[in-house]
C-alpha cells in the first residue's frame, strides 16, 4: 500500500473547498441577466383545475412570463416518465399513468408543481404566484395505500382501475406452500415501512440557459446522474437533441437518490429559459423539498416464515403493498420489485421464497429510490422475522442466523440473485466480539437498577450494489443498461485527468478515485483531477447510486488506465531504445527488463507528444484513452449490525446506547471514507427506526412539511458509532470491491427494531419507534396486565 | 418576506410613538420567532422598530430579594451570567435549553415573553417564580400577564423594559422536547418560594404556560417527588398533535414535576 494508494486513509481532497466556502454549487452559479422561477403548488391533494387566472399576476412588476400546463402541452413536451417496465403476473404491463410535466386539469398532490412565474427578482415572481388564482373544485383523496386498493376508493388515474399499477410477483408459490405444509413453526409479523424525506442538505436547484443563435441549451442541475438526465431530457421529453442539450451537475449536496430523477422543475426551467430568452433560475427553499424531492419506502406488508424443528429456514412468504404516491417517478417500479424482493434470502439458504408485489397510486408525493432503495425493506422483512423466529424458538438470535448462513459459493438464491463471495459468519463473531454481545446482560441489569428498560438487537444484512450488469437488468426490464465509462487524459507534463461518468455528491470521488490512479501510475495524487458532472466534457456515464461509482466506475477507470499502460510501453520502448515486450512497468517506472535502463511515468507521457521523435504511423502520438465497464454480477456487501437501546419506561424515550457495524465490502480504498460513508447510512437508518416519518392527513395534507413536524436526526442522537470491516474481495470486478454507500441505512433499522422490542417484550411495535409510539406500546401493555 | 419599513429607536419614548403612528408595525429584538414567520410570509408587519439600540435594557442584576433582568438580556447572557447563576440557576439552566447557539444569541428574555408561544421555555419561569414583568406603562404579576395563544395583556404601544424575578429557596426545571422541533413537549418549573411552592407548565397546554394547583398544594405540605404520587391533571385542555397525545402530555407533566422537585432538592 503506498501512502495514496488504494488502502489508505487519504484526507479528502475536496473537503477543504467544500469547508471553506469555495464549493460551487448549482445556486452558487450566477449568470448575466438571469431570471427568477417561482413554483405556484397545490394545495390540494386532489382536486379538478376548473380555472386559472393569471391576468393581473402577468402584469406585475418584474414579471416576465406565467407558464401553465397548457403552455407546456403547447410545446409538445413531456409527460414525465418511468423508465422500468414491470409486467404484472397476467402478463400485463404497468399503468403508466401520464404525468405532465404541469397539470392540465387534474392535481393529485399537494405541492404537485401547477403555474410557474419567472420575474426579475425572486420576491417579484413569489408575488406574482400569490396573485395567481387557480380555481380547483376538490375530489375525495386517498393517502393510505391498502386503503388505496378497496372498492369504492378514489380513483386517482383513469388508467388504474383500485389504483393498481401493477401485481407482480417473484419466485415459487407452490414450493413455498409446501414448505409451509412441512414447517415445525411458522413466525408472522405485519410490517409497516415508513415513508421518508430525503433531506439532502442541498435542496434541488437548476439554472437554464438557452442560446438562441444554436437552438442549444444548458442546464446546471443538482442532479447525480447528468448524462441520465439529458437523455430522458431529450429522448423522453423533447427539450431538445442530446447534443444540443448540455447538462452540468456541478459540486451537489447530497442525494440519497432523490437526484437521480427527472423532475418537472427541471423542464420547466429549460421552457422557461427558451422562452422568456434570459437564464432562468429555480432554486428549491427547504419547504419545497418536502414536497418536490420523490419520497423513500412506504411498504405495508405481511410476511411469513416457515421453519423446521432445527430451527433451519424452510420457506418464506412475503405479500407488499407498495405505495408509489400520484405519478410513477423515473426508477419508481423497479425499486420495490427487483431492488427488494431480490434480497429476500438475505444471508441464508432458503430454499423456497414468493414475493407478490402490489403497486399503488394515492394522492402523495411520488415514491422512489432512497438510500438503499427495495433492500432496506427487504433486510427489515428478512430481519425482523430472523430475531422474532429466535425469540419464539428459545434460540440465541446470532445462533439462529448461524444455523442458516450460506457458506458456499457461488450461491443461487431462488429470487434470482447469484452470491459470488461472502463469509456471514466472520462478520457476525467479529461484530459480536465488537459489541461485547455476552456482556449484554450485566449491562441489562444496570439499566435495571437505573429503572430503565435494555434490549440488545442483531441485524445480519445483504444487498446487491456495483448497480447494474446490463443483461441482467435489460432483461429485467430496465430501459438503459447500467455500465459506466472512464477517459484517462495524460498530459505532456505527466499530470492526469480522469474523466468519470460516475458522480460525486458527497462520496468523495475526487479522493478515492485519484488513489486508484496514484497507485496504479506512481504520480503525486495531487496531479491528479478528477472530472466528472459535465456532458460536454465527459462523453457518457451512467451517474452515481446503488453503490456503484467504486465498484462500476472504478472499473472502468481501471480498464482506461490498462490501455493508458499499454500505449505508454509502447512510446517508452521508442525511448528506450528497447522491444515492447521488455518494457516494466513498476512504481510508476518504466525499466527494460534485465538493465538499469529506465524512464519515469513523467518522461514518457512527454514523449508521448513529442511525435516529431518517432514515426506517427507505427505510434500514434498522444496518451489518452477511454473504456466503458459492464459488471458482470452485481456486488453483495453484506455484514452484521448490533444495536443495543435503553428505554425510559416513565417517558418512552429510546436513547442508542451502543452500535456496532461490521460490514464486508470487499476491497477498501480509503477506510476513512469508507468509515464516514457507514456513519451517515447509519444515521438514516436509526432516523428511520426512531424518529423520521412522513404523515398524510386523511384529506391529503402533509403534516410533516417541515422541520418543525419532521424529526431530522441530529449529532447528539448517535452514540459513538463502533465501525468495524472484514473483506472477502469481489471476484466480479478488477479491484475487488463490493460497495459501501448504503449498508448504514440497510442494516440499521431492523437491528434498532430488534432491540426496541427485545427491551419491550413485544413485537408490535412500529418505526418509528419514537416516545409517543413507545410510551403508547408501554400503555398497552400495562393496561394488558392490569386486565389479566 | 415582504415588504417593510425598518426603524431604529434610540429610546423607548421614540419605539412607543413608532408603535402609535404605524397600526401594522412590530417590535423586533432578537426576531428568532418573528423573522422566520415573517420569511414565511406568515407575519407581515408594515414596519418593524428595532429595540437593540436603546440603551439600559439588557442588564442583569442580583438584589438580596430579587434578580432583575433588562428585556433585551439574551438567553445566553442569562445563561452563562453569575448573577442568575448564584441568584436562580434553574433559571440560567432554562436559558441553556431554549432553541440553539444561534436562537440563544439573538433571542431575548422580553421577545420571549411577549410573544407568549406555548411551548417556549420562560412563561413557565415566570410563572412559577412570581416574577412581575415591568413596562413603559406599569408592573405586570405574571399570572395576570399570559392571556392565551401567543397573547398576552400587552397593550399595542408598551414595551417590555425588565423583568423581576424574587429569589426562591429551591427551584427546577425539567424540559421534554419535542424530538423534531426541540421545543417543551412538556416543561415544567417547579419553585419552592419562602411563602409558597408553585408549579409551572409549558409546551403541555392548548391555550399556554399555567399552573397546577393541586401539585402545589401537595407540595406545599412535602417538597418531595414523593408528594405527586398518585396526582395527574386531567388531558382534557391539554394540546394533542403527532409527537404526543393529550393523555401523554397530562403524563409527562407528572413524570417532569416528580424529576423538577428531585432536581431542585439536589
Amino acid at each position: 500500500m503506498s501512502v495514496t494508494g488504494i488502502g489508505a486513509p487519504v484526507r479528502r481532497k475536496e473537503d477543504f473547498r467544500f469547508i471553506t466556502g469555495a464549493g460551487r454549487y448549482t445556486a452558487d452559479i450566477g449568470l448575466p441577466g438571469q431570471v427568477h422561477l417561482h413554483f405556484l403548488r397545490s394545495t390540494h391533494a386532489h382536486a379538478r383545475i376548473t380555472r386559472i387566472q393569471a391576468g393581473h399576476a402577468s402584469r406585475m412588476p418584474g414579471v416576465l412570463a406565467i407558464l401553465t400546463g397548457a403552455d407546456i402541452a403547447a410545446d409538445k413536451l413531456g409527460p414525465l416518465v418511468c423508465g422500468w417496465m414491470i409486467h404484472s403476473t397476467d402478463g400485463s404491463p404497468m399503468k403508466m399513468a401520464p404525468h405532465p410535466t404541469l397539470p392540465i386539469d387534474t392535481v393529485r398532490y399537494v405541492g404537485e408543481p401547477v403555474v410557474a412565474v419567472i420575474a426579475e427578482r425572486p420576491d417579484q415572481a413569489r408575488d406574482a404566484a400569490e396573485a395567481v388564482v387557480i380555481d380547483y373544485e376538490e375530489l375525495p383523496a386517498v393517502v393510505d395505500p391498502a386503503t388505496a386498493q378497496r372498492d369504492g376508493a378514489p380513483q386517482i388515474h383513469e388508467i388504474a382501475p383500485r389504483n393498481a399499477i401493477f401485481h407482480w410477483q417473484l419466485g415459487d408459490a407452490a414450493a413455498v406452500d409446501a414448505a409451509f405444509k412441512q414447517a415445525a413453526s411458522v413466525t408472522s409479523l405485519d410490517i409497516v415501512n415508513n415513508r421518508l424525506v430525503p433531506n439532502a442538505i442541498e435542496p434541488r436547484a437548476a439554472i437554464a440557459e438557452y442560446d438562441p443563435g444554436t437552438e442549444s441549451y444548458t442546464l446546471w442541475n443538482t442532479s447525480q446522474n447528468p448524462h441520465v438526465a439529458r437523455l430522458v431530457l431529450s429522448a423522453f421529453v423533447g427539450v431538445a437533441p442530446e447534443h444540443r442539450l448540455r447538462v452540468v451537475a456541478p459540486d451537489v449536496g447530497g442525494g440519497f437518490g432523490s437526484k437521480i430523477f427527472i423532475y418537472a422543475e427541471e423542464v420547466v426551467t429549460l421552457v422557461a429559459a427558451r422562452r422568456v430568452h434570459r437564464p432562468v433560475r429555480w432554486i428549491a427553499d427547504r419547504s419545497e423539498a418536502f414536497v418536490a424531492d420523490a419520497h423513500g419506502r412506504d411498504h405495508v406488508t405481511k410476511a411469513e416464515m416457515a421453519l423446521d424443528r432445527d430451527g433451519k429456514i424452510l420457506g418464506l412468504r412475503v405479500k407488499t403493498i407498495a405505495n408509489l404516491g400520484a405519478y410513477m417517478s423515473t426508477f419508481s417500479s423497479s425499486i420495490p420489485t427487483y431492488l427488494y424482493a431480490t434480497l429476500l434470502s438475505g444471508q441464508y439458504a432458503i430454499p423456497a421464497i414468493h414475493c407478490a408485489v402490489d403497486a399503488v397510486y394515492t394522492n402523495t408525493v411520488p415514491v422512489d429510490a432512497y438510500r438503499g432503495a427495495g433492500r432496506p425493506e427487504a433486510t427489515y422483512v428478512v430481519e425482523r422475522l430472523m430475531e422474532v423466529s429466535a425469540r419464539r424458538l428459545g434460540i440465541d438470535p446470532a445462533e439462529l442466523r448461524r444455523r442458516n448462513f450460506i457458506t458456499s459459493f457461488p450461491h443461487q438464491t431462488p429470487v434470482i440473485m447469484s452470491y459470488d463471495c461472502g463469509n456471514y459468519a466472520a462478520s457476525l463473531d467479529k461484530a459480536l466480539a465488537l459489541a461485547d454481545y455476552a456482556g449484554f446482560g450485566a449491562r441489562k441489569r444496570e439499566s435495571e437498577a437505573r429503572g430503565k428498560l435494555r434490549g440488545i438487537g442483531l441485524s445480519a444484512y445483504i444487498e446487491a450494489c456495483g448497480i447494474a450488469p446490463s443483461q441482467a437488468v435489460g432483461s429485467l426490464g430496465a430501459g438503459v443498461g447500467l455500465w459506466e465509462s472512464a477517459e484517462v487524459r495524460v498530459n505532456p507534463t505527466g499530470s492526469v485527468e480522469v474523466l468519470t461518468g460516475s458522480h460525486s455528491h458527497g462520496q468523495g470521488h475526487e479522493t478515492t478515485f485519484a488513489q486508484l490512479v496514484s497507485g496504479r501510475l506512481g504520480i503525486p495524487i495531487e496531479s491528479i483531477s478528477i472530472v466528472h458532472g459535465d456532458t460536454d466534457k465527459v462523453q457518457f456515464g451512467m451517474g452515481t447510486y446503488g453503490s456503484r461509482s467504486g465498484a462500476v466506475g472504478m472499473s472502468a477507470i481501471v480498464k482506461a488506465l490498462d490501455k493508458v499502460e499499454a500505449k505508454a510501453k509502447k512510446v517508452a520502448a521508442h525511448l528506450l531504445e528497447a522491444a515492447e515486450t521488455d518494457i516494466v512497468f513498476e512504481n510508476g517506472k518504466f525499466t527494460v527488463a534485465g538493465t538499469d535502463k529506465s524512464a519515469t511515468f513523467g518522461e514518457v507521457a512527454l514523449n508521448a507528444y513529442l511525435a516529431h521523435k518517432f514515426v506517427g504511423a507505427d505510434l500514434e502520438p498522444g496518451l489518452k484513452e477511454g473504456a466503458f465497464y459492464d459488471p458482470v454480477n452485481f456486488t453483495f456487501p453484506a455484514g452484521c449490525h448490533v444495536c443495543e437501546v435503553e428505554i425510559d419506561p416513565e417517558t418512552g424515550r429510546v436513547t442508542v446506547a451502543r452500535f456496532t457495524a461490521v460490514d464486508d465490502f470487499g476491497v477498501v480504498i480509503n477506510p476513512m471514507i469508507v468509515e464516514g460513508q457507514v456513519h451517515g447510512g447509519i444515521a438514516q437508518g436509526i432516523g428511520q427506526a426512531l424518529m423520521e416519518q412522513v404523515v398524510y392527513d386523511e384529506g391529503g395534507q402533509l403534516v410533516t412539511g417541515s422541520y418543525n413536524d419532521y424529526v431530522m436526526p441530529r449529532a447528539a442522537d448517535f452514540p459513538l458509532l463502533a465501525v468495524d470491516t472484514t473483506v472477502t474481495p469481489c471476484p466480479g470486478n478488477p479491484l475487488g470491491i463490493k460497495g459501501c454507500g448504503e449498508a448504514g441505512a440497510i442494516a440499521a433499522p431492523a437491528a434498532v427494531m430488534n432491540a426496541v422490542t427485545d427491551a419491550l417484550g413485544t413485537e408490535d411495535v412500529p418505526m418509528p419507534a419514537n416516545q409517543l409510539t413507545v410510551w403508547t406500546v408501554l400503555q398497552r401493555a400495562a393496561r394488558q396486565q392490569a386486565a389479566e | 418576506m415582504y415588504e417593510f419599513t425598518y426603524h431604529r429607536a434610540s429610546g423607548l419614548r421614540q419605539a412607543t410613538n413608532l408603535l402609535g403612528k404605524h397600526e401594522e408595525a412590530k417590535l423586533i429584538a432578537g426576531g428568532q420567532s418573528l423573522l422566520p414567520m415573517m420569511k414565511f410570509r406568515l407575519a407581515s408587519p408594515s414596519d418593524l422598530v428595532d429595540l437593540n439600540k436603546i440603551e439600559g435594557l439588557n442588564g442583569i442584576e442580583l438584589t438580596s430579594r430579587a434578580l432583575v433582568i433588562g428585556a433585551l438580556a439574551r438567553h445566553a447572557e442569562v445563561h452563562v451570567s453569575p448573577e442568575v447563576q448564584q441568584g436562580i440557576p434553574a433559571l440560567a439552566a432554562l436559558a441553556g435549553l431554549i432553541g440553539d447557539p444561534a436562537v440563544r444569541h439573538r433571542g431575548t428574555l422580553g421577545g420571549s415573553l411577549a410573544n407568549n408561544d406555548p411551548t417556549a421555555d420562560y412563561p413557565a419561569a415566570a410563572l412559577a417564580l412570581g416574577a412581575t414583568i415591568v413596562t413603559t406603562k406599569r408592573k405586570i404579576p405574571a399570572d395576570e400577564f399570559f392571556a392565551g395563544l401567543f397573547e398576552t395583556v400587552l397593550e399595542a404601544d408598551e414595551i417590555i423594559t425588565k423583568v423581576s424575578f424574587p429569589l426562591p429557596k429551591k427551584a427546577a426545571y425539567q424540559k421534554f422536547r419535542n424530538p423534531a422541533s426541540r421545543y417543551a413537549i412538556v416543561g415544567v418549573f417547579v419553585a419552592k418560594r419562602p411563602s409558597e411552592v408553585r408549579v409551572a407548565v409549558t409546551g403541555a397546554g392548548a391555550s399556554g404556560a399555567f399552573r397546577v394547583p393541586e401539585f402545589e398544594a401537595a407540595l406545599q405540605k412535602r417538597f418531595s417527588p414523593k408528594a405527586l404520587d398518585g396526582l395527574s391533571v386531567p388531558a382534557e385542555g391539554l394540546a394533542s398533535d403527532i409527537h404526543a397525545s393529550a393523555e401523554y402530555r397530562a403524563h409527562l407533566v407528572g413524570v417532569m414535576a416528580r424529576r423538577a422537585v428531585a432536581a431542585a432538592n439536589g
